[in-house]
């Protein structure tokens, strides 16, 4: 499976899953800083995976995954967790649980992305909003907005890490159309 | 391995940001391209990180559709006649291919709107003189005006695919129900309804701009389908294999996946003048699989029998199916 296969399978089978993993791993997992980064790992796992071959489906192989990932680190903390380990078995039952529909996630697309830069912070929006719906180049923004294009730079990076949290992380509708 | 509060997805994601926004400036170079891509050979997580941010930065270039709204296009909406009044000859080209392989040629002058209309059951491929295509489906209507500036299609009903020769110069817009489809080189297809309108998008790019303005500008992008009634659009993703199924008709197929009987009836008196009824709710009810030639009720009749043990009966013309 090369590189630009292995990407399209994790964009289009992998992260729609994201609220779900995300919604999962807090449930499971008490340091909510810690999150983002279960979240990288298990996506690193997933992938090696799908490099010798591509989970199908990939739901259950995604929750598994983070299930698996946080025992390991249960184990790893040597917390006495019996206890925890025996409820995240009879949570396993949660890969089982339909997901979002594929139609109905990506529906409404363009409120969606309103309402993730609406939230951004003022600054960093507002370089988002010149950059992709002014069109203006990194320098233009920065001689709009009065700051230096390093300064620039942030706001933009920032704000799309925001935006993927966003528009892959959070939990959306999920009713069908019809 | 890593260890807990090591904030490796942060380190990785600003990693990622950052060569996503260097990509688009005008000093990237070559070198940069191979630095690229020597950080993402390196690390599994890089890769990662960088595929989920370049695809969520991917989705926010819909945003980018808000800002032609404000050059030209946008104030049509609001003035729907607004239909240019230069109007230029335009040679078009019917084909008829409606009965077996019989292609009819009928080239004529156009200086006013045509209208090009097909019968129930019947379809039709509209060439343009720019190498672009409309094909109509049963029971549909479209008035074609051509200008110097723009082409508009305004579909009065019915359902028709679009292969679209893009021409920067000259817009391609298809009107329906005060919404509007402006072509930025493409195949789609159309679906006007009593009560919505359906585009999905096969290639290339559209911009979809809704009757009631709330949504203003959609970039589509391949495998979208917008819904659009007169207060409402959204719009959503489908897998490409249901976007054929849709066009099955242009082949002279019906394709039903999980459709319920009352859903492949209606799908079929869209075509034929003698209908089908399905006559109880929990026979209506009952999904199919399946792909029928559009005017062979017979056949789905039979299916009906074989597959759910359902009655057929003929009433006045009528293909009844009950318990």
């Amino acid at each position: 499976m090369n590189a630009a296969d292995l990407e399209a399978w994790f964009v289009d089978e992998v992260l729609p899953l994201e609220a779900i993993l995300m919604q999962y791993l807090r449930n499971h997992w008490r340091d909510p800083s810690e999150i983002d980064d279960l979240r990288q790992e298990v996506y690193i796992r997933v992938c090696e995976a799908a490099q010798r071959e591509i989970p199908d489906p990939a739901k259950p192989f995604v929750l598994g995954t983070a299930r698996n990932l946080i025992i390991d680190r249960i184990r790893r903390q040597q917390i006495v967790a019996i206890e925890k380990v025996a409820d995240l078995d009879a949570l396993g039952l949660a890969a089982d649980i339909p997901g979002p529909d594929r139609s109905a996630m990506a529906r409404d697309e363009l409120r969606r992305l309103q309402s993730a830069i609406d939230r951004l912070p003022p600054r960093c929006r507002e370089a988002i909003v010149l950059c992709k719906i002014e069109g203006l180049s990194q320098r233009e923004i920065a001689s709009r907005m009065g700051v230096s294009e390093a300064t620039v730079s942030e706001h933009i990076d920032k704000g799309m890490c925001a935006l993927a949290d966003m528009l892959y992380g959070e939990p959306h509708e999920i009713r069908r159309t019809q | 391995m890593i260890a807990p509060g090591e904030k490796f997805a942060a380190e990785k994601n600003t990693q990622a940001a950052s060569w996503l926004r260097r990509k688009t400036l005008e000093s990237w170079s070559e070198a940069d391209e191979a630095a690229l891509n020597a950080w993402l050979e390196d690390d599994i997580a890089n890769r990662v990180a960088y595929w989920r941010l370049k695809a969520a930065w991917g989705r926010a270039d819909r945003l980018a559709a808000l800002r032609r709204d404000k050059t030209a296009s946008h104030a049509d909406s609001k003035i729907p006649s607004r239909v240019l009044k230069i109007a230029a000859g335009v040679a078009l080209i019917a084909i008829s291919g409606a009965v077996g392989n019989f292609w009819l040629r009928n080239s004529q002058q156009q200086t006013n709107d045509a209208v090009y209309a097909t019968a129930l059951g019947e379809r039709k491929t509209i060439a343009l003189t720019d190498g672009s295509e409309i094909e109509l489906n049963t029971n549909t209507a479209i008035r074609f005006h051509s200008a110097a500036a723009e082409k508009v299609v305004t579909l009065l009903r019915g359902e028709a695919y679009f292969q679209i020769k893009h021409d920067p110069h000259r817009l391609f817009i298809i009107k329906a129900d005060g919404h509007r489809i402006t072509d930025i080189g493409t195949k789609f297809r159309v679906r006007r309804d009593a009560a919505r309108l359906e585009v999905s998008l096969l290639e290339g790019e559209v911009r979809f701009d809704s009757a009631d303005g709330r949504v203003k500008s959609l970039s589509m992008k391949p495998g979208d389908v917008v819904i659009a009634t007169a207060h409402s659009a959204a719009v959503m993703q489908q897998p490409k294999r249901d976007i054929a199924d849709t066009l099955g008709w242009r082949s002279g197929m019906i394709v039903f996946r999980h459709t319920t009987l009352a859903e492949a009836a209606a799908e079929f008196n869209r075509y034929n003048a003698k209908k089908v009824v399905i006559d109880d709710p929990a026979s209506a009810k009952l999904t199919i699989n399946g792909t029928f030639q559009t005017g062979d009720t017979a056949a789905f009749a039979d299916a009906a029998h074989a597959v759910f043990g359902l009655h057929v009966n003929m009433r006045n013309g009528e293909t009844v199916i009950s318990r």
